[in-house]
């Protein structure tokens, strides 16, 4: 029974930070119908500025994701400007093989400048802790991460919910005439959103260099968790994407436990399947 | 009344059409000039890319249904040719057949459910179903697992699909599959399959309603696009002498079936031989010439490539050919545009 | 002991969750008529002929067509049987030519291309779009998608034609030429059912006019006979204009 709990709380930390990556991933995808298919490589970068603050600054990833979330809430803004905007109208394909381009060349980027080598930082403030309740053993920099994911989400939610900004973004959701007609600007809503969603994942790869190895490689497989995340979840809704990284992150684990590390993605994209054959817009989609 | 109706003048589809037949005639007789082996290469992998694509354009050029799972077909393809000379003895038609037909059965038993998805919700599980399998193979054991599958040396000939010394056998086996697939394509498109599978692309309630079967339709035409995918996989084994998950089950391999369509022309006959044309060349000769400038150098420029030609010219390059058409043309379009505006 | 209709509504009822967009609608098209479907905005006609289409599936009735019941049966099946409709929100198969859609539509019932290429022009030359052959269909201006929905449907030789709101948007002089090629159809054999807003366009063709109004039918009947159904007139027009109207039909003068 214990160990179940153990297998069910690293789940539960894990999927809160897919969480997270999906929670922008869905604002992006929620606002302009648009899959970012480099997200996964916007993580990556944001942990190769929090892995290299560490070792040339000996900056702590806690600080880092100060900096890693600004520098990629700055690439997604540039992302849209050069490239999303003139795909916008266009049928989905572009705006998915578009960013399948950026992905590509983020990631042989990183190869070139970084090598494929693994990197793992030592010494950091998290580090090698761990948290004990009773029997359970909770590793510090996991449990950090899982918290801040929460917050985040949280943050995310207050504001698309409770801000004059957050209604103005679903405004432009629902129906961007419509809200160009009230008088939003909503070229400017799609430029803060991309770079809001950029900023998501930016912060959660800030944090991840306490616990994870940084490779060009690492973005990949997240990259296709948000994207399962988020259909799981059901186009435009954060608690669906919330939701959805939970139960991610528990089956990714309970798999990888009970059946084999092997099975652990083959459960997970199972899963995705059973439940979209079930609720072909997802668990919230509408 | 001004009586345009039909300009016997010269089409951009007419000129398409004479050049793609030039292409047909010239092809057979390359090895004559290109003794060169890696030039014969990289034909080769045009042909076979070229037929890669052409197979996923019947399902998501023409039929509208994008899909990112076409390396699973190709794999299996592969699989069912390279456990037949490598489990089981040295002839692989058997297995070819046997992989053509359970890849159409795995076609049809995904795709159902599948087509009950809509726009990014299908995508997304095409993506899922590529790396379930893709770690499916990789524990399996029988099949060979992560080690994949070596060939080991067998007798040459047409009965084993394997020369030793030159690649022009080989040239002439990818041209035969080229142009068998391109043959099936052509049928499709210009007989009553084609243009129902254009209908539901472009609106399947609207082809529902004049009498379109259009799961009937799908369900065809991916079952016919994954046993192409199959044939090519297949022949990729035989030439490479080698096989394991990474190299033909993985998204990597589901994209260049993409990319290489969309960078021709989606939904036209000849957009998968252009975009093969031009992305394998770039692809081969950019790691060729700059591979050794530490890893990624090739790939980086392909990525930033995709990125403008996906933006700025989504038809592809036969798109660009009807752009130019329009505007060299557009003096003669005049007349008949003005003769229209009398009645709405 | 009339004859057996070629459609025959009977009791026909259509929910959206708790709105009645049906109500136990009942009516018959004979073979060879032209059946006039009118009503005020949101009466349902839209949501019938989506019934009767196969694109939705009715919450209760029967819908028979040419002898076999046809209710809930899918939209294709429906088409193939004979019953073709054309949509009041044009849906051109855009990026496909003016002879390709309606090739399209000829494809169903014609066994070889040629055959299916000689009933494509025809059709488009009936619905005078034989300028528009080559253009993309989703070039057009609307008024030639809409001849383009008709020839498309036209194509399929249906038994039944079911139109939805084809003139709208036509002047006067279109509109005489369109009654002209009804009327053409009808001769042909072909049964007709139209919804329509321009009376001046429906009422001179029709054998029968069936009213709905709120999802309800208030009145089915000859053209002369409709226009001066009260019922009719108060759905249209209102109570007071309905009361106005009485007296000057009984011979008395207006009060």
């Amino acid at each position: 029974m214990e160990i179940l709990i153990q297998v069910l709380i690293d789940g539960m930390l894990n999927g809160m930070v897919y969480a997270l990556v999906a929670a922008g991933l869905c604002l992006i995808w929620g606002v302009m119908d648009v899959i970012n298919f480099a997200h996964g490589e916007y993580l990556m970068v944001a942990m190769y500025v929090s892995y290299w603050l560490g070792f040339l600054a000996k900056v702590d990833p806690l600080i880092s994701i100060i900096a890693s979330g600004v520098f990629i809430f700055i690439v997604g803004v540039l992302t849209y400007k050069l490239i999303i905007r003139y795909t916008i109208g266009k049928p989905g394909l572009v705006a998915l093989l578009a960013t399948f381009g950026l992905a590509m060349f983020l990631k042989n980027f990183c190869m070139n400048r970084f090598t494929p080598n693994f990197r793992i930082l030592s010494d950091t403030w998290l580090g090698d802790k761990t948290f004990h309740v009773g029997n359970l053993i909770l590793p510090v920099p996991q449990l950090v991460a899982g918290i801040l994911a929460l917050v985040v989400i949280g943050l995310i939610y207050v504001l698309i919910n409770t801000t004059r900004f957050g209604w103005a973004i679903q405004a432009t959701a629902m129906d961007r005439e419509a809200a160009e007609l009230m008088g939003i600007n909503t070229d400017r809503i799609y430029v803060l959103v991309f770079g809001i969603g950029g900023a998501c994942v930016g912060i959660a790869g800030g944090i991840m260099p306490s616990y994870l190895a940084v490779h060009p490689e690492v973005g990949s497989m997240f990259g296709l968790i948000a994207f399962i995340c988020v259909a799981m979840g059901g186009f435009g809704s954060i608690s669906g994407a919330f939701l959805a990284g939970l139960l991610v992150g528990i089956v990714e684990a309970l798999a990888g436990f009970y059946i084999a590390p092997v099975f652990k993605y083959i459960a997970v994209f199972s899963l995705y399947l059973a439940v979209v054959f079930l609720r072909p817009k997802g668990i919230f989609g509408w | 009344m001004v009586k345009q109706l039909t300009r016997k003048t010269f089409k951009i589809k007419d000129g398409v059409w004479i050049a793609f037949l030039i292409i047909l005639v010239i092809l057979p007789l390359i090895p004559a000039v290109a003794a060169n082996s890696f030039r014969m290469h990289v034909m080769i992998l045009i042909l076979l890319f070229a037929s890669m694509a052409q197979a996923w354009n019947i399902i998501s050029g023409y039929c509208g249904q994008v899909s990112f799972g076409h390396s699973v077909f190709f794999g299996i393809g592969a699989y069912g040719a390279g456990m037949a000379v490598v489990k089981y003895g040295d002839t692989p038609w058997p297995g070819i057949l046997i992989g053509l037909i359970i890849a159409a059965l795995v076609a049809i038993i995904i795709s159902y459910p599948c087509f009950k998805l809509s726009g990014h919700y299908f995508a997304i599980a095409t993506f899922a179903i590529v790396e379930i399998f893709n770690r499916g193979f990789l524990v399996w054991d029988w099949i060979g697992g992560a080690l994949g599958l070596d060939y080991p040396i067998i007798n040459e000939g047409l009965k084993n699909i394997m020369w030793h010394n030159s690649k022009t056998s080989y040239y002439y086996c990818a041209l035969v599959i080229f142009t068998f697939i391109f043959g099936v394509v052509r049928w499709l498109e210009s007989h009553r399959f084609g243009y129902y599978m254009r209908a539901i692309r472009e609106g399947q309630e609207t082809a529902e309603s004049l009498g379109v079967n259009s799961t009937n339709i799908k369900l065809t035409a991916m079952a016919i696009s994954a046993a192409m995918a199959a044939l090519c996989g297949a022949f990729f084994v035989q030439y490479n002498l080698r096989v394991d998950p990474p190299m033909v089950m993985s998204l990597d391999t589901s994209m260049k079936f993409v990319l290489v369509t969309i960078l021709g022309g989606s939904g036209t006959l000849a957009g998968p031989l252009l975009g093969a044309a031009v992305l394998v060349p770039l692809q081969e000769y950019t790691r060729a010439f700059w591979g050794g400038l530490g890893g990624g150098v090739d790939l980086m420029i392909f990525g930033l490539l995709i990125i403008i030609i996906v933006v700025k010219q989504p038809a592809g390059i036969i798109g660009i050919f009807n752009y130019i058409g329009k505007c060299f043309f557009r003096q003669k379009e005049t007349g008949e545009r003005y003769a229209s505006h009398g009645t709405p | 002991m009339h004859p057996m209709a070629l459609l025959d509504v009977c009791e026909v009822t259509m929910k959206f969750g708790e709105l009645i967009a049906n109500d136990r609608v009942s009516f018959t098209v004979e073979a060879g008529s032209i059946v006039g479907l009118i009503g005020p905005n949101g009466a349902g006609k839209t949501t019938l002929f989506n019934c009767i289409s196969g694109l939705y599936k009715p919450a209760s009735g029967t819908i028979i067509f040419d002898g076999d019941d046809i209710t809930g049966h899918k939209p294709y099946e429906i088409a193939r049987r004979g019953a073709v409709r054309t949509f009041q929100v044009v849906h051109p198969l855009k990026d496909m030519t003016v002879f390709d859609n309606v090739l399209v539509g000829a494809l169903l019932k014609c066994r070889d291309r040629q055959e299916a290429f000689e009933r494509a022009t025809e059709c488009i030359y009936l619905c005078k779009l034989e300028h528009f052959q080559n253009r993309a269909a989703g070039d057009l201006p609307i008024g030639g998608k809409k001849r383009l929905e008709m020839a498309r449907a036209l194509a399929t030789r249906p038994k039944l034609l079911m139109l939805d709101e084809v003139m709208a948007g036509l002047t006067s002089t279109e509109i005489k030429a369109f009654i002209d090629v009804i009327r053409n159809l009808k001769k042909s054999g072909i049964t007709m059912m139209i919804v329509e807003h321009v009376m001046e366009g429906i009422m001179p063709i029709a054998d029968k006019v069936v009213v709905l109004d709120g999802g309800v039918k208030i009145a089915e009947d000859t053209p002369e006979k409709i226009i001066n159904n009260e019922r009719v007139i108060e759905a249209y027009l209102g109570a007071k204009y309905s009361q106005r109207f009485k007296p000057r039909k009984d011979g008395e003068p207006l009060g």
